[in-house]
């Protein structure tokens, strides 16, 4: 067994790369404020333009915050699936959560304007758009988890996630199809993905869901390293499988579900960080791979939101569409790379 | 004690009337032909599966009432299936023998590190520690699956055709390390194998797996009582109970 301190090194750096990160996401944006300005406004400095100052704190850091969840949060419930299913191209969304999310959001949005002589006054907004789509995402993950006692083979498992992701599609589809413009557009900009826009209390119950998913992926560390054996071995070194595998979904559905509600179905992030962690640290151990996908979760997602703000523009480019730039090419290189993909 | 499936209200018997008994610092087989049952023996004996009726019984304990970890530090398996990481590394592997015993996240302990260090030597692993598992050949894998049981430091080793897909020399080479394990460190060695003639040279007890009946006994004896001659139809095969082997029909 390799010892931990020679993997102390790579998380200096990583915490380095993941600060500097933070403060150019800060500095970076439609109005660029200089790097040391945005270093003098954290540390409670006087800056020279007071609607910088308003800009990084009532603005940029809740975004920031939400960014580093959010990578951080998918990352990890990508590592979790790709354990439990064995298999490399799993993510957190094949168990359904992000197609269920997105019905969620096209039932609230589309489906409000079939059934709008019901309606008084307008239900659409941010908070009601995040209750949706977690009702939608936790309602298609306890669908597959019946199924899923039901079955033993955890490949069928993934197979059932990925039929269910189909009939929510076609269900969307149905949906957008009867629909108009207007409310199609903003569905459309909800799928886009964004980390921009929590209020204070959403960004505390994200934060609230993040952690439990953390804690509930800490105590299965052990199992999960038993788990990279298969789970026949699994079971004969003593792993608690039905309780393990329960205990991994419910850390899934929480880390993915609270992030797609808040943020939008983000792609890539949870099946390309675990690979890219692996390629640093060079270890199988969920002991180390636990707190690295973390760290290099949030910094993708800062660099992604960096990108997307298109610096100095008034534009602002689809998250989605940018993790799945950076994130596609990222999996066809280590395939090409490695000739095989292994985890 | 009876063996098989049950998929709702269905049962699939695959094998009953089977009985026999290990004592430490024994190696046994269970020889068979193809599909009578004995990987299905195996796992449930190591309660990888539920059995149909009778009982196993460990240390005068019935299996069913040890809690996981206490089988789990009674009885290790090397099973066929393949592990599904082959990005371990020889010696992350076997430490995972010493899961039964670890702490809530896995710390190796001074102790856990000696007896992963005394498998590795046990099976003359050194040379390999750092390899990855998709590095390794078919029978350098399995000898680190073996000392990944032996790790686990168990009074019963179960292994699932340990020797197939390995040449002859490391077919005896594997069967005489499972032999020494037995012997040496006052163990129970079970596996399952095609190779009777092997298994006939080495082992202590012998249990044959036959669709009429089963039988159980040191090879000799078994020999005596021509147990092995209707293992195979008698027109392609015939078993020459002087040498102990078979020998194919012309």
């Amino acid at each position: 067994m390799q010892r931990s301190n020679t993997y102390l090194f790579p998380f200096l750096i990583l915490f380095l790369v993941l600060l500097f990160c933070f403060v150019l996401n800060l500095s970076l944006g439609s109005v660029a404020i200089p790097f040391n300005e945005t270093l003098k406004s954290l540390f409670g400095g006087t800056v020279e333009n007071e609607s910088w100052q308003y800009i990084i704190w009532n603005y940029r850091i809740p975004k920031a915050f939400t960014a580093i969840l959010v990578g951080s949060g998918l990352s990890l419930s990508g590592l979790l699936m790709q354990t439990l299913f064995r298999n490399p191209l799993a993510g957190p969304f094949v168990l359904g959560i992000s197609s269920g999310a997105s019905l969620g959001a096209a039932l609230l949005i589309m489906g409000s304007a079939l059934f709008s002589h019901w309606f008084i006054f307008e239900v659409i907004n941010d908070v009601s758009l995040a209750i949706a789509s977690s009702i939608g995402s936790f309602l298609v993950l306890l669908a597959v988890i019946t199924v899923a006692s039901r079955v033993k083979d955890t490949m069928a498992l993934l197979i059932i996630g990925l039929m269910f992701g189909s009939i929510t599609a076609a269900l969307v589809s149905v949906l957008s199809y009867f629909t108009d413009a207007e409310r199609l557009q903003q569905y459309i900009f909800w799928a886009f993905g964004s980390v921009g826009n929590l209020s204070g209390l959403q960004l505390a119950v994200l934060t609230v869901f993040i952690l439990a998913g953390i804690i509930l992926s800490v105590i299965s560390i052990k199992s999960l390293n038993a788990l990279l054996l298969g789970e026949n071995y699994a079971l004969s070194l003593g792993v608690h499988l039905k309780k393990t595998r329960f205990i991994i979904i419910i850390a899934t559905g929480l880390l993915a579900g609270a992030v797609t509600a808040f943020a939008g179905p983000i792609a890539f992030i949870g099946l390309a960080v675990p690979h890219l962690t692996r390629q640093i640290f060079n270890t199988t151990d969920h002991k180390i791979l636990v707190p690295a996908v973390l760290v290099y979760g949030a910094i993708l997602l800062l660099l992604c939101d960096l990108i997307a703000q298109l610096p100095s523009s008034s534009y602002v480019l689809p998250l989605n569409a940018i993790t799945s730039v950076v994130g596609a090419p990222v999996v066809i290189w280590l395939l090409v790379r490695k000739k095989k993909m292994i985890f | 004690m009876a063996i098989g499936y049950t998929s709702g209200k269905k049962q699939t018997d695959v094998a009953n009337h089977i009985s026999f008994g290990l004592t430490k610092g024994e190696l046994g087989a269970i020889v068979g032909i193809n599909g009578i049952g004995k990987s299905t023996l195996l796992r449930t004996l190591g309660r990888l599966q539920p059995k149909l009726s009778g009982s196993v019984i460990i240390n005068n304990k019935p299996i069913e009432s040890l809690r996981s970890d206490e089988l789990a530090s009674l009885v290790s398996i090397v099973l066929t299936e393949p592990i599904a990481s082959k990005n371990l590394t020889v010696s992350q592997l076997i430490s995972l023998g010493r899961h039964p015993y670890t702490n809530w996240i896995g710390t190796l302990s001074a102790e856990d590190q000696s007896k992963i260090l005394n498998a590795i030597e046990i099976l003359e692993l050194e040379s390999l520690k750092n390899s990855k598992c998709y590095e390794l050949s078919d029978g350098q894998l399995q000898k680190v699956m073996i000392a990944r049981a032996l790790a686990q430091d168990t009074e019963i080793i179960l292994l699932d055709e340990p020797t197939t897909h390995l040449d002859l020399y490391h077919k005896v080479h594997i069967l005489k390390l499972l032999q020494r394990i037995a012997h040496d460190t006052n163990k129970v060695v079970l596996y399952t194998t095609h190779e009777i003639d092997l298994a006939i040279q080495l082992c202590d007890k012998i249990v044959i797996m036959n669709k009429t009946n089963n039988t159980f006994g040191a090879p000799c004896e078994l020999i005596e009582s021509k147990s092995f001659e209707d293992l195979f139809p008698k027109d392609t095969i015939t078993f020459n109970p002087e040498s102990g082997s078979f020998k194919i029909n012309k």
